[in-house]
């Protein structure tokens, strides 16, 4: 049993006795707590206004984010209610903010949540809990879940991703090597057989897949049906003139549930074997997707479209490494990651971090990577990371640095618009790959090494020579704005 | 045709030192090599003939190499590839896969086309060199 807290009121009559009282003195401050095995942690990145002290502040966002509500209610004396309360228990001020710097002091709070708290395989239930009202609150002038420790207990109460990285593989027959895609270009305005035409060439120079993107549905230009079938034209075609299998990621993404299922039903029928959602449907339809797909042997890829809107700045909204762990539990085998060094935003370590979530099997706690905790997975699948957005093959040797094997890198300006055109360009990104991928292997330092391994293999591939000619001057050198805060704290030698 | 199926075919094909190499990066893993033939290359076809069992618990590239050669020696005109594989928990499947032979004629795949109700097409990819008896097909 613990100790009773400072500050908190724990004769019954004085707690109860109406009006309004302090989040810490209702008992969601408790700096003696240990969390146990079985509770979900998380930690909160605050910026408290003026005047409000963090300790309230970390148990304003417990109380907000669990039982409380803004005045005492004594109907609280019906219920067990000390373990519905979710518990602050530590606060840290955030290095690098505050007096003297150009930030506003944030905090740090750490809150857990026993496991009665969330019902059994619901992201919805979980979500509606923990970035719930508490993200509105006044007190806090702003808030971001940064991580998030789900216990095993949890863990084991979802599916996890319909098919992963290994069945994945196996599906596909390809082991030993990043896959390869690319998002078909120009997003809008191609006809259906225009589109399939984009397909069939990217896919017989050489793609494992290609994708359609995130606002590809029905529209004027192109109906569904006239996509799905080109498409699917353009997939066997290319598998037959390869021997390899290939595939297209139809996206499903619609107005409607029963939609969603008459275009996956009509994927399957024609023999697709992936499917697309994009994330802006929704935690609810995002796992009745994952059901779906585990029933008819698909694999379900995530685009993250949208999440940009709350992941990206460092003091409010949801950190995207628990969107990933959400995501992962929620069942998708695909999952849009970054690139680190494409056109969009993606700090390298912050990025490896997030693949990390969708790969391991046992993550480590590793601030560098911003993960704060050891997050236990229970054999839960792994999720394929999707390295997608202004990338090209000069770049190849930074990529399979960074990602190693299990990522499928997508270049779609980087295929589709190589001079010589797209098969040529689908040829060079497959040489570069192969190429790297054998380099390393070789025991080759590719971090280093690798721009020779290019040009060593585009003396013997014009296509490549092409690609490593037109993009050699593209990057994107800005400063990430979503970055770890971590003060590097000295252990002991042992 | 050339059949693109494993971690390398778009490569010129390895040399044995080159074979050797990768095979080294594999033991050096800790993942075992085993070498697989066939004569049907359809895509499909999960389960090429093993050549002998999984090399587990061996440590030599030369071992494997020596294999390499006798499964080359007895089926000189058919698809050889070598596959590397993880045991570890969580993985438990191949982590290399990559042709080390190939027949000299490659004639492919057609498409097979059966067209449905609607603009509905069922596909099969049709493998030419299976319409020949196994021995015959190359």
């Amino acid at each position: 049993m613990n100790k009773p807290t400072e500050g908190m009121i724990t004769d019954l009559k004085e707690r109860y006795k109406g009006g309004v009282l302090k989040y810490k003195q209702m008992g969601y401050w408790r700096p003696e707590y240990e969390p146990k095995d079985t509770d979900t942690i998380c930690v909160f990145r605050i910026t408290p206004q003026e005047g409000v002290p963090a300790d309230e502040a970390a148990a304003a966002v417990a109380g907000e984010s669990s039982t409380a509500t803004w005045t005492v209610v004594w109907t609280d004396l019906l219920t067990a209610c000390d373990s519905y309360r979710a518990k602050a228990y530590r606060v840290d001020p955030v290095p690098n903010t505050g007096p003297g710097t150009n930030t506003e002091q944030q905090y740090f709070a750490y809150v857990a949540y026993d496991l009665i708290l969330f019902e059994e395989g619901s992201i919805a239930n979980m979500t509606a809990s923990l970035i719930g009202n508490v993200f509105s609150f006044k007190p806090l002038k702003a808030a971001r879940l940064e991580d998030i420790r789900i216990p095993v207990a949890y863990v084991k109460t979802f599916k996890g991703p319909p098919t992963g990285i290994i069945v994945e593989r196996e599906r596909l027959d390809k082991y030993g090597r990043p896959l390869l895609g690319a998002t078909m270009k120009p997003k809008l305005g191609l006809s259906g057989k225009n589109y399939g035409r984009v397909v069939y060439e990217g896919l017989t120079g050489g793609l494992d897949f290609t994708k359609d993107d995130e606002n590809i549905n029905s529209q004027p230009f192109m109906h569904w049906r006239d996509r799905f079938l080109s498409c699917m034209d353009a997939v066997n075609k290319a598998q037959a003139n390869s021997g390899e299998i290939k595939g297209h990621y139809l996206n499903v993404t619609a107005a409607t549930m029963e939609d969603m299922y008459e275009r996956a039903e009509f994927a399957r029928d024609l023999g697709s074997n992936i499917l697309m959602v994009d994330l802006v449907i929704g935690w609810t339809a995002i796992q009745s997707m994952s059901n779906w797909c585990r029933r008819n042997d698909m694999i379900l890829h995530m685009h993250r479209a949208g999440h940009g809107t709350y992941t990206r700045q460092k003091n409010h909204g949801v950190s995207f490494r628990v969107i990933a762990k959400w995501l992962r539990l929620a069942g998708v085998d695909h999952l849009h990651t970054g690139t680190a060094v494409g056109k969009l935003e993606g700090d390298p370590m912050t990025v490896q971090g997030y693949y990390n979530v969708c790969r391991d099997t046992y993550t480590k706690q590793d601030f560098q990577r911003g993960l704060f905790f050891d997050q236990d997975w229970a054999d839960l699948r792994k999720v394929m990371p999707v390295a997608s957005g202004g990338i090209h093959a000069g770049q190849m040797h930074q990529l399979l640095a960074l990602f190693g094997d299990d990522v499928v890198l997508q270049f779609g300006g980087g295929t589709i618009g190589h001079p010589a055109g797209i098969q040529a360009g689908a040829i060079a990104n497959r040489v570069a790959l192969e190429s790297m991928v054998k380099a390393r292997n070789e025991g080759k330092d590719i971090a280093i090494e690798g721009p020779e391994v290019l040009a060593t293999a585009a003396k013997w591939c014009k296509p490549l020579e092409q690609a490593l000619e037109t993009w050699k001057d593209v990057s994107y050198n800005y400063a990430s704005t979503d970055t770890p805060d971590y003060a590097v704290t000295p252990t002991a030698s042992n | 045709m050339r059949i693109t199926q494993g971690t390398f075919s778009f490569l010129p094909d390895f040399s044995d030192d080159e074979i050797r190499a990768q095979i080294e990066y594999a033991l050096g893993k800790g993942w075992a090599c085993s070498v697989e033939f066939t004569d049907d290359p359809h895509p499909r076809n999960v389960y090429w003939n093993m050549w002998e069992l999984p090399m587990f618990g061996l440590k030599d590239a030369a071992g494997v190499m020596m294999e390499v050669a006798a499964c080359r020696k007895a089926h000189p005109n058919e698809y050889i590839k070598l596959n590397a594989f993880d045991s570890t928990r969580g993985v438990e499947s191949m982590c290399m896969s990559f042709m080390i032979n190939r027949p000299k004629e490659e004639p492919g795949f057609g498409l097979v086309r059966q067209e449905c109700s609607g603009r509905v097409i069922r596909y099969t990819t049709h493998s030419y060199a299976p319409d020949r008896a196994p021995g015959k097909r190359y």
